[in-house]
Order: C-alpha cells, then sequence, then structure tokens
C-alpha cells in the first residue's frame, strides 16, 4: 500500500514536472501572451485609449512605439490588442496586418503582404496599378461594406519599424501616413522600433505626415522592483493542477527572493542588462536544471546559470594565440617558420586578428600589416585556462603584456 | 547507469549516446536539458562554437539522430545564397514526415514566402507537438547572405509563431556576427577541444609519442587522426622485423623521431602527398632528399641576374639615405643620432621590402659587380625575366614607361644562398646587420 503511495506520488511529480516546465518555457523562451506586464502601466494605458478611438469612435491615428531590444514592445502591443478583441465591436470589425521590416523587405513585397492579410486577392485579381497609392486605395474601398457608408477600421503594425525606411522613396509609410492623415478609412499605423533616432530618417513628407506620437519604453525600474518581476515570472499560476506543489514551488521562490547569493547573481546581471529578456535567459537556464530528482530550484543553480551565461567567448578561443607566440620563445620547440606560417592563417581563419587594408591591397602574405582583435586581459585569462600550457609561455606572456 | 538522465528518453537510447560522444558528456548533457521534452519549447536559437574539428557537426547529428528528433540539417557552404539555403530546408522538411513521396522542389525566393511556406508545412506534418530543430553548420557565411537572413533565423520562432529552435554551428564568436541594431541573442555554448587523454598500451603509446610531437601544433583532429594513420606502419616496423618487442618503448621511439620531425615539415604542411609518403617509407632508404613543393621555387640564375637579384634586395631593405655609405669609395660616416635610433626601431626586414626605382637599382648594381656593365637592352630584359619569375614585382601602373618601381620579394635566406653562389657577402651591405 505504501508502495503503491509512494510510486503515485512519485508519478505525479514526474507529470507535474512536466508541466511546469512547459508552462515556463513557454513563458520565457515564447512569450506568451498570459504573461504580465511590469512597469508600463502608463504606456499601456496610452496605447489602449489611442486604439479604441480608431476602432470604436473611427479616428485614424499613427504613433510609434521605441524601446531598446528586449524590453516589451512586441509584448505589450499583443497585451493591448488581447484585452482589444475582447470588446465585441472591436472583435467583430477590426482588420490588422502585421508586417515585419525583415520579411518585406521591399514594397512590393510588402504589398503582397498586405492583400494577402487582408484576404483580397481575389478581389485584386490581375489588375495592374499605376502606382502603389492607387493600389492601397483599391484596398482600402473594396473594405467598405455594402450597405453600410463607414468601413472597418484596420489598424497596421509595423515591426521592426527602421528597416522599412530604407525603402526605395519609403513609398509603402508615406502612402500608409498618408491615408492615416486623409480621414477616408479609419486607419491606424503603429510601428515597433529599437532606434531611438527613428525621426531622423524619416523623409520630410513622410515625417510631416506622421503625428509624432511616441510611445517610449525605457525598462525605467530599479533593483527592488528587478526582484520582484524575478519572483513573478518564476513564480507558478495559481491555477496550475497541482496544488500542494504550487504552494511549494511559489515558497521556495520567495525564499530565493531573499536569498543573499540569489541577490548578487541577480544584482550582477541588472547591472550588465536591464532588459526582461536576458532575465528569461537566465532563468530558463537555470530552469533546465529542474527535474524530478531536483525538483526546486536552488541558488547554486542560478549561479551556474548566470556563469554558462556569461562566459566570455574570446578567452576560449584564444587557445590559438599561443601558438604564434612560440616562434618567440626559443626553447626546444624549434618550429620552421612553414608551420608557424600555417598556425598563423588558423588565427586570421578565426577572425582573431584581421588585415587593416581589405585584401585587395597587393602586399605579400607575411608582410600585411594585422590588427589583433582581442585585448591584453583576454590573452591572460585564455593562458590561465589553457592546458599544458609551456611555462615560458605563461612567463614571456605575463612579462610583456603586463607593462602595457 | 548513464551519465545522462531524462525522463523522456529510454535509458538504452541514453547509454547508446554517450557511448557514441566520449569526452563530450558535459556539452550533451547541457544540451539535453536545453532541449527538453519533446513539446516544450525551448531557446529561439542556440549558438554553438568552437575549433576546427571539436565535434560539433558530429555531435548535433549524432544527438537529434539517435534520439529521433525531427532535424533539418543544412551546410551554409553549400547552399551559399538565401535562396538555395531556404528550399533546401523547405525541401528537407517535407521529406521528414513523408518517406514515400519524394518533396517537389518548392520554389522560395525571399524570406517573406519562407515564413508561410514553413507555417503551411508544420501544419500538414504530425510536428506541430514536437520542436523542430534547423541546424545550420558553417554559419558564419549567414554574414555574407542579404542583411535579413540572420536576424530573421534568429527570431524565426517568433515569426512562424511555431514550436522551431535554429542552432548556429560556427568556428567564429559571435559578437563578430551581431548585426547593428541588435537582434535576438541566442544561447552561445562553447565546445572546447578534445584533451590528451594517457593510457598504456600499445596503441595508445603510439598516439602518445605521436601527439608529443605534434600536439602543441595541432589541436586539430582530422589533421592528427590523417597523421596517425600514415605514420603507423613505420611505427609498427621494428616489431615486425623482429628488433625489439611490443614494450620496448625507448627503441620504437628513437626508431620514429626523426621520422615525425620529417613529418612535421613535410606532409603537414602539405609539401608533399601523402601517397608519396608512404612510397618513401617503403622505400626505407637514408631518409635523403625529399623533394617537398616548396624546393621547387629554387631556380638557377644567369650571373648578371644574380647580381641583379642581390642589388635589387639591396635597394629593398636599405634605406635611400644609406646607399652612400656602403656603395662608394669615400663616404662620410652616417651620423646615426639618437633621433634617427628611435624611429628605426623597427628593423626594416619586419616590416617588408620598400619599392625602389630602376635608376637606384642599376647605381646600386654598377658599383656591386666588378668588372664594367654595360646598360644594354640585355640586362633590362634579364629585369623583366625577373618580373616574371615572381622574385621582383612591378609597383604601381605598368604602362609607366619611363620610370617603374619594383620590389624585391625573396626572403632572406634565399638571397643568401645565391649570394653564396658568387661569393658576395650580402650581410655586410645590409642596414639592418650593421
Amino acid at each position: 500500500m505504501s508502495k503503491r503511495k509512494s510510486k503515485e506520488t512519485s508519478s505525479v511529480n514526474g507529470e507535474c514536472i512536466s508541466q511546469v516546465q512547459r508552462i515556463l518555457r513557454e513563458r520565457f523562451c515564447h512569450q506568451c501572451p498570459n504573461g504580465k506586464l511590469f512597469g508600463v502601466q502608463l504606456q499601456y494605458k496610452h496605447l489602449l485609449e489611442l486604439l479604441k478611438r480608431t476602432t470604436i469612435h473611427g479616428e485614424s491615428n499613427s504613433a510609434l512605439i521605441i524601446g531598446p531590444r528586449g524590453s516589451g514592445k512586441t509584448m505589450l502591443l499583443n497585451h493591448v490588442l488581447k484585452e482589444l478583441m475582447e470588446v465585441k465591436q472591436v472583435r467583430e470589425n477590426l482588420l490588422q496586418v502585421h508586417l515585419n521590416g525583415l520579411l518585406q523587405t521591399n514594397d512590393k513585397i510588402a504589398l503582397k503582404e498586405i492583400t494577402r492579410q487582408l484576404q483580397m486577392e481575389n478581389v485584386v485579381g490581375d489588375k495592374v496599378f499605376g502606382s502603389f497609392a492607387e493600389n492601397l486605395a483599391f484596398l482600402l474601398e473594396a473594405l467598405k461594406k455594402g450597405d453600410r457608408d463607414s468601413s472597418c477600421p484596420v489598424l497596421f503594425i509595423l515591426d521592426e519599424f527602421d528597416l522599412f525606411v530604407h525603402h526605395k522613396n519609403q513609398t509603402l509609410l508615406y502612402n500608409l501616413f498618408d491615408i492615416s492623415q486623409s480621414a477616408q478609412t479609419p486607419v491606424t499605423v503603429i510601428g515597433l522600433t529599437c532606434r531611438q533616432d527613428i525621426l531622423e530618417l524619416l523623409e520630410k513628407r513622410v515625417k510631416s505626415r506622421f503625428s509624432h506620437r511616441q510611445i517610449y519604453l525605457l525598462n525605467s525600474f530599479d533593483f527592488k522592483q528587478y526582484l520582484k518581476i524575478f519572483k513573478e515570472q518564476l513564480s507558478l499560476p495559481t491555477e496550475f493542477l497541482y496544488k500542494p506543489f504550487t504552494q511549494k514551488w511559489n515558497k521556495n521562490v520567495q525564499s530565493l527572493s531573499e536569498d543573499r547569493t540569489v541577490q548578487d547573481v541577480l544584482r550582477n546581471h541588472f547591472h550588465c542588462s536591464k532588459d526582461l529578456r536576458s532575465l528569461h535567459m537566465l532563468l530558463m537556464l537555470a530552469l533546465s536544471s529542474i527535474t524530478v530528482s531536483h525538483p526546486f530550484m536552488t541558488g547554486s543553480d542560478l549561479l551556474e546559470a548566470s556563469k554558462l551565461y556569461r562566459m566570455d567567448s574570446k578567452a576560449n578561443i584564444v587557445h590559438e594565440f599561443q601558438k604564434f607566440i612560440q616562434r618567440k620563445a626559443h626553447s626546444m620547440y624549434n618550429f620552421e617558420k612553414p608551420v608557424v606560417m600555417k598556425a598563423f592563417e588558423h588565427l586570421l581563419q578565426l577572425e582573431l586578428i584581421k588585415p587593416i587594408e581589405g585584401l585587395s591591397v597587393r602586399a605579400q602574405r607575411e608582410y600585411l600589416l594585422m590588427k589583433l582583435l582581442l585585448d591584453n586581459n583576454q590573452i591572460m585569462d585564455a593562458l590561465q585556462v589553457y592546458p599544458n600550457c609551456p611555462t615560458d609561455v605563461k612567463q614571456w606572456a605575463t612579462s610583456s603584456l603586463s607593462w602595457l | 547507469m548513464p551519465n545522462f538522465e531524462h525522463p523522456e528518453y529510454p535509458e538504452a537510447t541514453l547509454l547508446h549516446l554517450e557511448s557514441m560522444v566520449p569526452c563530450r558528456e558535459s556539452q550533451v548533457s547541457s544540451l539535453l536539458s536545453v532541449f527538453g521534452e519533446r513539446q516544450h519549447f525551448s531557446f529561439p536559437s542556440i549558438f554553438i562554437y568552437g575549433h576546427t574539428s571539436s565535434g560539433k557537426t558530429y555531435v548535433m547529428q549524432t544527438l537529434l539522430e539517435t534520439l529521433e528528433l525531427p532535424h533539418v540539417f543544412v551546410n551554409c557552404v553549400e547552399c551559399f545564397t538565401s535562396r538555395l539555403l531556404l528550399e533546401e530546408i523547405l525541401t528537407q522538411l517535407q521529406n521528414l514526415s513523408s518517406e514515400n513521396k519524394h518533396g517537389s522542389h518548392v520554389p522560395c525566393d525571399t524570406f517573406n514566402d519562407f515564413v508561410r511556406l514553413f507555417k503551411q508545412e508544420i501544419i500538414t506534418q504530425e510536428l506541430q507537438n514536437q520542436t523542430v530543430y534547423i541546424v545550420l553548420d558553417k554559419a558564419e557565411q549567414l554574414r555574407e547572405m542579404e542583411a535579413n537572413v540572420l536576424p530573421g533565423f534568429l527570431r524565426l520562432q517568433e515569426m512562424t509563431d511555431r514550436n522551431v529552435t535554429v542552432v548556429f554551428l560556427s568556428e567564429i564568436v559571435w559578437e563578430l556576427f551581431r548585426p547593428n541594431t541588435g537582434c535576438l541573442e541566442p544561447f552561445t555554448l562553447y565546445f572546447p577541444d578534445y584533451s590528451i587523454e594517457y593510457s598504456a598500451d600499445f596503441y595508445a603509446a603510439y598516439i602518445n609519442i605521436l601527439l608529443g610531437v605534434f600536439y602543441t601544433v595541432c589541436r586539430d583532429l582530422k589533421e592528427l587522426r590523417h597523421l596517425a594513420a600514415l605514420n603507423f606502419t613505420k611505427y609498427c616496423e621494428p616489431v615486425v622485423r623482429g628488433e625489439a618487442n611490443e614494450r620496448d618503448t625507448r627503441r620504437l621511439w628513437k626508431n620514429i623521431e626523426s621520422h615525425l620531425k620529417k613529418a612535421m615539415q613535410t606532409v603537414y604542411l602539405r609539401e608533399i602527398s601523402s601517397s608519396q609518403w608512404e612510397r618513401i617509407q617503403q622505400d626505407d632508404g637514408e631518409p635523403g632528399h625529399l623533394k617537398g613543393l616548396s624546393a621547387h621555387a629554387h631556380v638557377e640564375l644567369p650571373y648578371y641576374s644574380k647580381f641583379l637579384l642581390i642589388a635589387a634586395y639591396l635597394a629593398s631593405y636599405n634605406p635611400a639615405r644609406t646607399d652612400k655609405r656602403f656603395f662608394l669609395k669615400h663616404h662620410g660616416k652616417i651620423k646615426k643620432t639618437n633621433f634617427l635610433k628611435k624611429h628605426e626601431k623597427t628593423s626594416n626586414h619586419l616590416l617588408g621590402p620598400k619599392p625602389f626605382p630602376l635608376d637606384r637599382l642599376l647605381a646600386i648594381l654598377y658599383s656591386i659587380v666588378d668588372n664594367k656593365v654595360a646598360p644594354t637592352a640585355n640586362i633590362f630584359s634579364q629585369i623583366t625575366s625577373l618580373v616574371t619569375l615572381q622574385l621582383l614585382t612591378l609597383v604601381g601602373h605598368d604602362d609607366k614607361l619611363d620610370g617603374p618601381k619594383y620590389k624585391c620579394t625573396v626572403s632572406l635566406d634565399f638571397i643568401r644562398a645565391i649570394a653564396r653562389t658568387v661569393n658576395f657577402d650580402i650581410i655586410k651591405y645590409l642596414y639592418d646587420f650593421l
């Protein structure tokens, strides 16, 4: 009887751990829209207001959401859209077009994508349009419902907005902003970008049609709030199936956030990069060490994860450098010049050194001036880690690199 | 009890996996823990880097095939344009589910189409619940393609909204990949080199000796394996001939040592091919004259050409103002003031040859040749043939007829050999050896 019970609890644990992993991994890696937002309440309200005005009251608008990488722009937008979709009127009427600067690399592709997302392919058919503007106007005209004189509001979301400004003449942007100003169809254009100087990249005629409404997401929380975010991100939701496990887990998270080592790890991380995406990566690494035999996260897990995350890449690779140093060592290892040249070429291939002028300069291989792309500390670190390093190489490095 | 523990996969598979990836247990276990269970999400992108032959491709392929995870494996050097790359991925994806019908060629021009077709492909197969892995080998080639390919792959999970992870394998560190405006950072994992393991039987002793000679120079597994295979018969020779038995390591070492050192100069540098090497081993004569590729660079020159070459070398590596001291009968002393010395810390030999005009070459030539030399067309044609032999190079445009400039591109050892054949002490005339 007790054996069966223990087997039950262990099987429950296995299934339970699997569910925990599933939920948390989705939260950290895939940024599911059920997560919570932190520190962006004002921006959230602003954006929601804006979109409500378009969809419910029929106003046209444009806005730019600006923030560094990983600060939560897409997440904010998705949250706002989710809340908006709960209103029945919006759900039935609103049309969304999602464009991405990485995917639609020129305006022709963008136009085809717009047609496809508005599901107008059969309407457009084989028509040939004189200009971009005509095409777009035709699309929007066709959106008008039969008897009603008001047409459906259309929401254009442009991800990686800074890539659209490099298209020829910025036609797409010009036309979109133009329509948003001319108040025929209620159209809202929302751009998301990581560049703070985006307004300088816009052409004059495009900039004048833009409403200059900017929403900034600047990661403006301090370390105390960061700790709170850490706790909330790591906690399991209360509607999770295995109630007793949830309580234990959440209590563990609470104690972790009060633990000194964990706070130190998080503080180091916070000083490197504040944004949530890197926090998610750290938590994901710590999460991957959770198994049935190790069901609760500990401080050492987080420490390990932090070390793995911030390993200096170049200190590892610089092992090759010591072959080049060999030449001057004049020790028992007397290597011929061609052998050293081969090692030198390997360094070149690894891009640890780079020729100053490009390869088009016609000079002999041995005499090309090179630039070393590492600095002294990295070389010293690498020599400490390098296995079987001859002592005279180490001494030579310390003596010549230390006074520089 | 295998080192890898994973609830998802049976123990037998994990044991088998462990036997196939020696010395890489820690990397494989971190990969396993990051992958998680089949249907779980993982990092959107993973970046694995390490030296040549540190096992990245092998480990990834073995891992994915042994655990039977759905994956697509593409080499970016093979598919060197974005179109080839995207079409290859889509074709392999089609082949994943249906073994019967070989997928028709899917045309895919742009990344936009790729995302759309990718989403369609995943829906039509039972891949919706499992993570699909796309492995891009030699990922440094991605930087040469269009600018949106690399950031696009980094965000593929978000853009397609599917459970897919992209793995990049490369020799170059991540910092050299990062685009200017930033991107979604991948999880980076490092594969260190294989390290020496010492053990005690016959073959292992051979490997130890081989590694002792070559390890400090080369850690590339492929090269070491090649060298080991080539030299093994020679190593076994004393045992075969009956002179030594298997345990007699000292005699075996004496036999093989000079051989390996020669191998370093020749086969390792690809001076001679491996078949030539084996033939030499079989001849078993005295080591003698191994004519490698670089030996063919030696040419026999006529008398005046040798002096022309010496003069060219002197002109390239001596600064022009020192000519007076070397080549005039009555010269003054050069005042080596402190100011000059400070600027000349780097010897000219490290900086490389400098260009010189034709007049200077002829002036030096007249002063070093004993008898009178007439400036006939003979001399000038010899200069041109030296250029053809690539012992001199013409600097600047070749349509400048009245003042051509040249540069001497031979090494010091070569010119000393030539100077010795005409009894000319070139070291006396070089500024760097004053």
